[in-house]
């Protein structure tokens, strides 16, 4: 819950960005993050909140690392955070025993 | 995910290349080699942490004498039965609750929100708390949004609180705040706690400063670092040397990430929207200004203030018993490590959790079900 996933700002919609996640786009909220966000821009984001903007001399390392994160398989329990993030939604709980 | 097309030009190696880990492990024998004690603890207090450690089984690279413990950095995990009664009791009584997946699952006295969702109750589960405030506005029913998480996570909860919510829009606030956990876990009986590894992305926020009247106090240096398993062992290195040197700072170690100061406009909403008390964590003890609640200011939107909330009712049910051989909280604690629960592996597993450490992605007991935690050498 504490890791966020860098993505590409497409868009911006006075507090909402739309944010462009590995070809997944989502609607990510500019409230609380401290520098303007044009389009182009690269944003970290946690929980749908645009939470840094990424300088621009560390998007390249940043966007790497992630790239090999996201190699993991489906059992890779980081790997699967940063998906959930990306897809926006946690992981649904199983239902539970009636 | 689609297939990754992106050609970054860096290469993987610069994040896990082994030749630069045997390197940092050596780096490590002979600091501890310097320090020459028996056992050297340090603790981390991060999930995403303690992934990489158990997943790349970095504890078979260091010193016999390095201890690398995780302490209380899973917020799910913290969560006191008491907090969990409140949104389960809330649901009974018809309100829909909105709350992080990983909420739903952990235990309260005698129901966890999946329990009172079978009985009929209206659990949403949902990824950000600006869809908690969504989903209020898209219907008359009240809405509770059972927040979770570290300082990180509560900012959000800020954002929206500052945003003009809808008047059927409530917060059970179960936010936490880190460094005074630290504080207590470092002094606890049967810790020794020598130095912490500070998790890099929550730090983004607080900035590396957070740390420095910690640091002040007890004497203990801090070093924030990166979830890689390169970034860990440096960050380990770094952390040793100032051990051995004495030197009371806190690094960073994640420049790429994290500055001293933060970000201020996210700290400046946190704090307008909240204020720390006390209270208990599950299982570990009272910590002083450990949790977040909402500001008299924003008492129209405080689930606690604006219903009464009857958890008694909860209490008729006899806890199960296997919950009282849970040691979750010791774990919670870096007093004791999973492979000393009765329960571990056996009756307590991510499909039939016991404790709330086997519930999240974040916990010490799921994350070393998954990869082992300190497999023999």
């Amino acid at each position: 819950m504490c890791l966020g996933v860098p993505g590409r700002v497409v868009e911006v919609r006075g507090a909402i960005a739309l944010v462009d996640f590995w070809g997944v786009r989502r609607e990510t909220r500019l409230d609380v993050v401290d520098e303007p966000v044009v389009p182009g821009d690269y944003i970290l984001n946690h929980v749908g909140f645009a939470i840094r903007k990424i300088p621009e001399g560390e998007i390249r390392e940043t966007l790497a690392l992630y790239d090999l994160l996201l190699r993991e398989s489906e059992s890779d329990m980081m790997a699967a955070d940063v998906r959930g993030e990306i897809a926006g939604a946690r992981p649904e709980a199983p239902v539970p025993d009636a | 995910m689609p297939e990754l097309v992106r050609d970054t030009g860096v290469s993987e190696l610069r994040f896990r290349d082994p030749g630069r880990a045997r390197a940092l492990a050596a780096a490590l024998e002979q600091l501890c080699a310097q320090i020459g004690r028996d056992t050297v603890s340090v603790m981390h207090v991060c999930g995403s942490h303690e992934q990489s450690i158990a997943k790349f089984g970095l504890r078979t690279m260091l010193p016999r004498s390095l201890n690398v413990i995780m302490g209380p950095g899973c917020p799910v995990c913290v969560t006191d039965v008491p907090e969990v009664d409140e949104a389960v009791a809330l649901a009974l009584d018809g309100k829909i609750i909105a709350t992080y997946g990983d909420m739903v699952r952990v235990p309260g006295s005698s129901r966890s929100l999946a329990d009172a969702q079978a009985e009929g109750a209206r659990i949403e589960i949902l990824y950000s708390a600006a869809e908690a405030v969504e989903l209020a506005r898209d219907t008359t029913e009240e809405v509770v949004f059972f927040a979770s998480g570290f300082e990180t996570t509560a900012v959000a909860t800020a954002a929206v609180v500052l945003a003009d919510p809808p008047p059927n829009f409530t917060v059970l606030s179960a936010h936490k705040y880190i460094p005074p956990v630290m504080e207590i876990v470092a002094e606890m009986p049967g810790n020794r706690v020598e130095g912490f590894l500070a998790a890099g992305h929550a730090a983004a926020i607080t900035g590396s400063a957070i740390f420095d009247r910690f640091v002040e106090h007890h004497r203990i240096p801090i070093v924030v670092a990166g979830f890689e398993p390169l970034d860990i062992l440096a960050g380990l290195v770094k952390l040793l040397e100032l051990i051995r040197d004495g030197t009371m700072t806190v690094e960073n170690m994640f420049p790429r990430c994290v500055t001293a100061e933060g970000n201020r406009n996210a700290q400046a909403q946190l704090w307008r929207v909240f204020r720390t008390v006390g209270g208990n964590w599950r299982g570990i003890a009272h910590i002083p200004n450990g949790n977040l609640r909402l500001r008299d200011e924003f008492a129209h939107l405080d689930a606690r203030r604006r219903f009464a909330i009857d958890v008694r009712r909860l209490w008729e049910y006899a806890p199960a018993t296997l919950t009282q051989s849970c040691i979750c909280g010791d774990i919670m604690a870096g007093i004791a490590s999973p492979e000393r629960c009765p329960l571990f592996g056996k009756e307590c597993t991510p499909d039939a959790p016991v404790g709330a450490c086997m519930v999240s992605n974040e916990g010490t007991c799921k994350i070393w079900h998954q990869y082992g935690g300190h497999p023999d050498l």
